[in-house]
């Protein structure tokens, strides 16, 4: 990639535009936000082929599964507060179920957007979303693996919701070694004394508190989880055998995202120590995003003082 | 299909027998909206659809959304008639392990062209396929049947909305005015009128016909296939629980239990006491 893409939502935006010069049958459907989701590149390029619905968020899934159904390829776009909670059940009765062929893709994910406050801080979707069935859920982490996953969503088959994060994000992979496979955690770094498992905008951070925890003689393993569903159940009971213990980082409610998904895997597999960050099950608040992140515990601090405590907690189990 | 319009009433009347007889057989289901749809669907399966039953998936197929999708009964009674399934089948509904789910299935059931149930969705995936349809050349229409009980959600008229802006000549909506729901009738539940108005308003072409006066029915389908750069609501004024004496206009029949007493009564009254006579020997133990 030449040019430095600032944030996965203008990453979306752009592979979108790809996708649509080799796909003729990739449609976008935007509800008046298309430049916040940043479709808009999209309109641009092709007019013809990019219908607003309005804010109408209940009715573009539904016109989505119908374009779907004449062999179309529909992206549906919204922030996802509204994708996810707005329209989901029109998404789960005329999308999910009959295994419609839509892609979902939904930005200002997580507390990071800041200023707008709690009403447009989507801290549900995750676990909103992998729980109802056919659903395949995925959280891009970095520009580069935002446009590489796109039009991998465009030939998957069945419905997708792809969440996306607001702000600017650094480049946390080379897109030539960059693999990525549904149901395949990326090997962000390696290490051997606890396992960090992250998505989106916790990647990274979580690649900083590895750094800190390195200063202190720690090694810490950092599996980027952007395939929520399918979640790579291999690669956590790996981690749990390897590392003993495991600390999850999420923009999103610590209860039924990917903390939650970690901990069903663990529980179920191999139970070790698990610490999770998040939010703690509260609705956050305006503020700068990195003011807000700060103030709810969303850190790389966080994450490595989670680290220590996940070790600790093992290592009492260990003594005992 | 050229059929006469007495053969067509025959067949609605076919139709209401079928389908009292899966909801009977079921042990629950909706009699009342079925019944009241009974000539909208025979008009739609029986003349006016270009369709293939040995070919349900024909991309150039009409296509039709029953958004009510509480009323299939009368829906797969049309689809068995015309072949898509055997009769038998239809004995099936609600059952484990049947293709005839309680509410539509596109993904089960031959001929269902949208998974439908959950009200007033069906109407914005029907605007998807006649924006697809619009969008690839395709000369295909698309009709959605709709309740009156659903014209309170708010969807309907978001959809409704985005078919009139998208000019979308191709979608017929046919709204079945039975004016009953579940607990009551639309006026003492949430007033619905004037429908045709609010219609009118989001930029629909609108006709109103007696929903089980088929000719009326097939003039309509005929205006709206003739009417260019905006979709065509119908709104057929119809009578709940048609057909059946003791049902028709009650309330409680929109999702009541047969009785085998019930059962029989209404094939009497339909004039299909033959029918099905051996195979309700037979069956009568359910």
């Amino acid at each position: 990639m030449s040019e430095k893409i600032p944030n996965n939502r203008v990453a979306y935006g752009k592979a979108l535009v790809s996708v649509g010069e080799t796909r003729p049958n990739v449609v976008v459907l935007e509800a008046d936000l298309g430049k916040g989701t940043q479709t808009v590149l999209f309109r641009e390029r092709f007019p013809e082929r990019y219908f607003p619905v309005g804010i109408a968020e209940g009715n573009m899934m539904g016109v989505a599964a119908g374009l779907a159904t004449t062999g179309l390829v529909p992206f549906a776009s919204t922030f996802c507060v509204f994708a996810s909670m707005r329209a989901v059940e029109q998404f789960r009765n005329s999308i999910a179920y009959p295994r419609l062929n839509v892609k979902v893709v939904a930005t200002n994910a997580g507390i990071e957007i800041g200023p707008d406050g709690a009403t447009h801080q989507a801290i549900e979707d995750i676990a909103i979303m992998r729980a109802i069935p056919n659903v395949t859920v995925l959280v891009p982490s970095d520009p580069v693996m935002t446009m590489k996953l796109i039009p991998m969503v465009a030939d998957s088959m069945g419905p997708v919701y792809v969440r996306i994060g607001r702000q600017d994000t650094p480049y946390l992979y080379d897109e030539s070694t960059l693999h990525l496979e549904f149901g395949k955690a990326v090997l962000a770094r390696e290490g051997y004394d606890v396992t960090i498992i992250a998505i989106g905008n916790m990647v990274c951070r979580s690649l900083a508190a590895a750094e800190i925890l390195e200063r202190e003689g720690i090694s810490a393993r950092v599996l980027d989880m952007f395939s929520i569903k399918p979640l790579d159940s291999d690669a956590i009971v790996q981690a749990a055998r390897e590392t003993g213990c495991i600390v999850t980082a999420e923009d999103h409610n610590i209860l039924g995202g990917l903390g939650g998904a970690v901990a069903e895997v663990l529980s179920a597999e191999l139970p070790v120590p698990l610490v999770r960050v998040g939010v703690q099950d509260t609705f956050a608040e305006s503020g700068d995003g990195e003011a807000v992140l700060r103030a709810y515990g969303l850190t790389a601090e966080r994450i490595a003082e989670a680290a220590r405590i996940a070790m600790a907690r093992r290592d009492g189990l260990r003594r005992t | 299909m050229n059929r006469n319009i007495h053969q067509l009433e025959a067949i609605a009347n076919e139709l209401r027998c079928l389908a009292l007889r899966a909801i009977y057989l079921a042990g629950s289901g909706h009699p009342g909206g079925s019944l009241s749809a009974a000539e909208i669907v025979t008009a739609l399966y029986f003349s006016v659809l270009n369709i293939d039953p040995a070919c349900p998936d024909w991309p150039e197929r009409d296509r039709v959304v029953l958004s009510k999708g509480h009323g299939c009964p009368i829906l797969y009674a049309a689809l068995a008639k015309r072949g898509y399934f055997p009769l038998e089948e239809l004995w099936t509904l609600r059952k484990l392990g049947s293709r005839l789910q309680g509410h539509p299935d596109m993904r089960k059931t031959p001929g269902i062209d949208a998974t439908t149930g959950s009200l007033g969705q069906g109407i914005s995936v029907a605007v998807g396929m006649a924006l697809g349809g619009k969008f690839q050349g395709k000369s295909y229409r698309v009709y959605a049947i709709m309740g009156c009980g659903e014209q309170q959600e708010g969807q309907v008229w978001e959809a409704a909305m985005s078919a009139a802006h998208y000019c979308l000549d191709n979608l017929v909506g046919i709204v079945d005015y039975n004016t009953l729901q579940i607990d009551g009738c639309n006026a003492e539940i949430m007033e619905i009128a004037p429908l045709s108005d609010k219609w009118r308003a989001f930029g629909w072409h609108v006709l109103e016909v007696n929903g089980h006066d088929i000719a009326q029915l097939l003039d309509a389908f005929a205006e709206a296939k003739n009417t260019r750069g905006k979709p065509t609501a119908i709104i057929a004024r119809t009578i709940k629980g048609k057909g059946v004496s003791f049902m028709e206009n009650q309330v409680k029949w929109h999702s009541s239990i047969l009785t085998k007493e019930h059962f029989e009564q209404a094939m009497t009254e339909l004039g299909c006491d033959g029918y099905f006579a051996a195979a309700c020997k037979e069956t009568s133990h359910v």
